[in-house]
């Protein structure tokens, strides 16, 4: 219950589709039982395709996200492109780890399309660095038992971006509600080679 | 049983905490002022561990002030509520961390858009239209969740202030003093007259 991983709450999902990914999350930020906000996004943009979802500590959320930011700039200006998102993924990985013993109490999710071949790409990690490879989906945050659940019933292979959007959307809105640290509303990224469309949902407000 | 109160309306922001300072469960005084200001229109309250918190909030508050003299310019107040998120957060790892809570309102200087900013000594923060910390919290959201709407005027937040005071008189086992009320507008920070007197009976 005092777990830093489940005092503030939260939910994070990314899914692979036919040459696009998708990835979502819940909007809560609690203090255990009670709701502090429900306007706290845990998704961030690193590229014009690269994507990171941060679940648990909220702090460590901002700190992490904003320590990536300036990692992911410092690269950009000394390799003049953006970076990609598997190299994004070894980098939020040696990061993590580097806190070895003192770790950053996120779950972080990786989604992004490589900028060459344009084929998807999802990761997870847990809070030192181990990275979790899928070409299904990733999960990560206080509903993650509910999310597996929904996602290996929902989730099948090559769904077309529209078809993703809506197997993300009802994997996470469904999960959330059987959870009572996640929920108040989601963002839902569909990322593909030449157009990403974020989509806010209102969800239950209960 | 220290309360922090913020709200948000149409062009100010409105901050209040109570005026008793406490040790163990001794009143020492209660005339104390838990806000110290950062720049001309945004204000910062602060409630958490005794020495800490004044510590902590007057750090702060010379910061803030170095930059607008260093700069000629004031930070805003997201910039500002970024910059304590930073600094409680790096304390936060530290050998002895700062145990403050803060609420952190002010109205931009540019826009004039009125914001509230809500941080624990976690430092988690979260731009919020009402917030409050520690008890208060579970007697206050409910009634702004209910009360609040982002274009109130400033008549309209002290009585909604006043309805949150009441119901805190009500239901806290211990009374807190009264509260210093102030808000930042346009024109910066000003005092608000509050009937502290005032004496509320539970039903």
């Amino acid at each position: 219950m005092s777990s830093p991983f489940s005092i503030n709450g939260g939910a994070c999902v990314a899914m692979v589709g036919k040459d696009c990914v998708a990835i979502a999350c819940d909007l809560r930020l609690g203090l255990q039982a009670l709701t502090v906000s429900n306007n706290f996004p845990k998704i961030f943009q690193y590229g014009e395709h690269v994507f990171l979802g941060l679940t648990g500590l909220a702090t460590d959320v901002a700190t992490v996200s904003d320590l990536f930011r300036y990692k992911v700039n410092m690269y950009r200006l000394r390799e003049e492109r953006g970076i990609a998102p598997r190299t994004f993924a070894n980098l939020v990985s040696s990061s993590l780890y580097e806190r070895r013993f003192g770790p950053y109490f996120v779950s972080p999710v990786v989604a992004g399309l490589d900028p060459k071949t344009g084929s998807p790409f999802i990761c997870g990690f847990d809070s030192i660095g181990c990275i979790d490879f899928a070409k299904d989906f990733i999960v990560s945050g206080t509903a993650t038992d509910q999310l597996f659940g929904m996602c290996e019933s929902l989730w099948e292979p090559d769904l077309a971006p529209e078809d993703l959007f809506e197997t993300i959307s009802q994997a996470l809105l469904n999960a959330v509600d059987r959870d009572a640290l996640s929920g108040w509303g989601a963002h839902v990224y569909i990322i593909e080679k030449d157009k990403v469309t974020k989509r806010l949902l209102k969800g239950r407000q209960d | 049983m220290e309360v922090l109160l913020g709200i948000t309306g149409k062009d100010f922001t409105l901050i209040a905490a109570s005026k008793a300072a406490m040790r163990g469960a001794t009143v020492l005084k209660t005339s104390d002022d838990k806000t110290r200001s950062l720049n001309k229109h945004t204000l910062m309250a602060f409630s958490g561990e005794a020495g800490d918190t004044v510590q902590f909030a007057e750090y702060i508050q010379a910061n803030a002030q170095l930059y607008s003299m260093r700069n000629e310019t004031d930070l805003s107040p997201s910039a500002l509520a970024h910059f304590v998120r930073g600094e409680l957060a790096s304390s936060l790892r530290s050998r002895k961390p700062y145990n403050v809570n803060l609420l952190l309102g002010g109205v931009d200087p540019i826009s004039h858009k009125p914001s509230l900013y809500w941080l624990d000594y976690l430092a988690s923060l979260a731009p919020l239209p009402y917030a409050a910390h520690g008890y208060a919290q579970y007697y206050c959201l409910s009634i702004l969740d209910k009360h609040h709407h982002p274009d109130i005027t400033l008549h309209q937040g002290i009585k909604l202030l006043t309805m949150c005071t009441d119901e805190l008189k009500r239901r806290l086992p211990i009374d807190f003093k009264g509260m210093v009320v102030k808000a930042v507008t346009k024109d910066g920070i000003r005092d608000i007259e509050f009937d502290d007197d005032k004496v509320v009976k539970a039903a």
